[in-house]
């Protein structure tokens, strides 16, 4: 696990979402809304194509977490404000900083970003570690 | 036209969702999990759990079959087609392992108004086999033009 103090940045995540992604989101998680897997569909209702399913952006965003603290146990709580849209086959990197630490616990700020614009803004973890 | 908020505090019936190894392992590799808790039988039964560990995202998976009624629900008016996910809470309780049998029940928790956009709020509330709250969730999601 990393060495959290306030203040320090936790290790940051990056990673490519492949272009069939999605799909397997989709089946993984139960979440088929065509938006995300259809091409046509998602130009069809206004967007420039397919996006990431938000909570697969926040689930970078938990992993940046228990990582940082060491397992799944140590992530008692997260909260997210879902901005924009990700996309497919484009880097999205998670960043988080340490804001305060007391009676092992901490708190995490974290944001998600693809080509610098964020995502996923105002996340805030609490670890316990 | 304002926002129905005649449903706040309605409570939908509960969900039950039986947790799988390999939905765990299937759920694990798609957000691109190297934990081996979450992958491995024989690496989580070493660290002392029965069976695989469920990411804590994983509660995606078995509190939203009891999120989707309260969504559709015709009492509450929400137009699907113009709602986009603005927010998400999770907070976890104990660990869920393959094999536990996780109950959610979800509630309208607000339903509001600001700028012509409708927020429409609701909480999912998980709990085991053993009556341990494993999750509490708090969906926030939001209608353009109402």
């Amino acid at each position: 696990m990393a060495d959290l103090q306030a203040g320090t940045k936790i290790p940051e995540v990056r990673v490519t979402p492949d272009k069939y992604l999605t799909v397997r989101y989709a089946g993984a998680s139960g979440d088929f809304n065509p938006i995300h897997t259809d091409e046509d569909f998602a130009k069809a209702v206004g967007l420039p194509g397919r996006i990431l399913h938000g909570l697969w952006t926040m689930a970078q965003v938990a992993r940046a977490q228990t990582e940082a603290a060491g397992g799944p146990g140590h992530l008692k709580r997260l909260s997210v404000q879902f901005r924009g849209m990700g996309v497919p086959e484009q880097e999205v990197l998670v960043t988080g900083t340490v804001r305060e630490l007391a009676d092992g616990r901490a708190v995490v700020d974290t944001v998600a970003e693809q080509a610098g614009k964020q995502i996923i803004r105002n996340a805030e973890a609490d670890l316990e570690l | 036209m304002p926002v129905n908020k005649t449903a706040i505090g309605k409570t939908y019936e509960p969900v039950l969702y039986a947790v799988g190894r390999e939905k765990i392992r299937e759920y694990a590799r798609a957000v691109g999990e190297t934990n081996p808790l979450h992958l491995d039988v024989e690496a989580a039964r070493a660290a002392g759990y029965t069976d695989v560990v469920a990411p804590p995202m994983f509660a995606v998976v078995y509190s939203a079959p009891a999120v989707g009624p309260p969504i559709f629900d015709p009492e509450i008016e929400l137009n699907f087609a113009m709602m986009v996910h603005g927010g998400q809470e999770f907070l976890w309780g104990p660990l869920v392992v393959a094999e536990d049998e996780v109950t959610t029940v979800a509630s309208v928790k607000d339903i509001s108004e600001a700028d012509g956009r409708g927020y429409y709020v609701f909480e999912s509330i998980s709990t085991n086999q053993r009556g341990e709250q494993v999750c509490r969730g708090t969906w926030t999601n939001i209608v353009r033009g109402v």
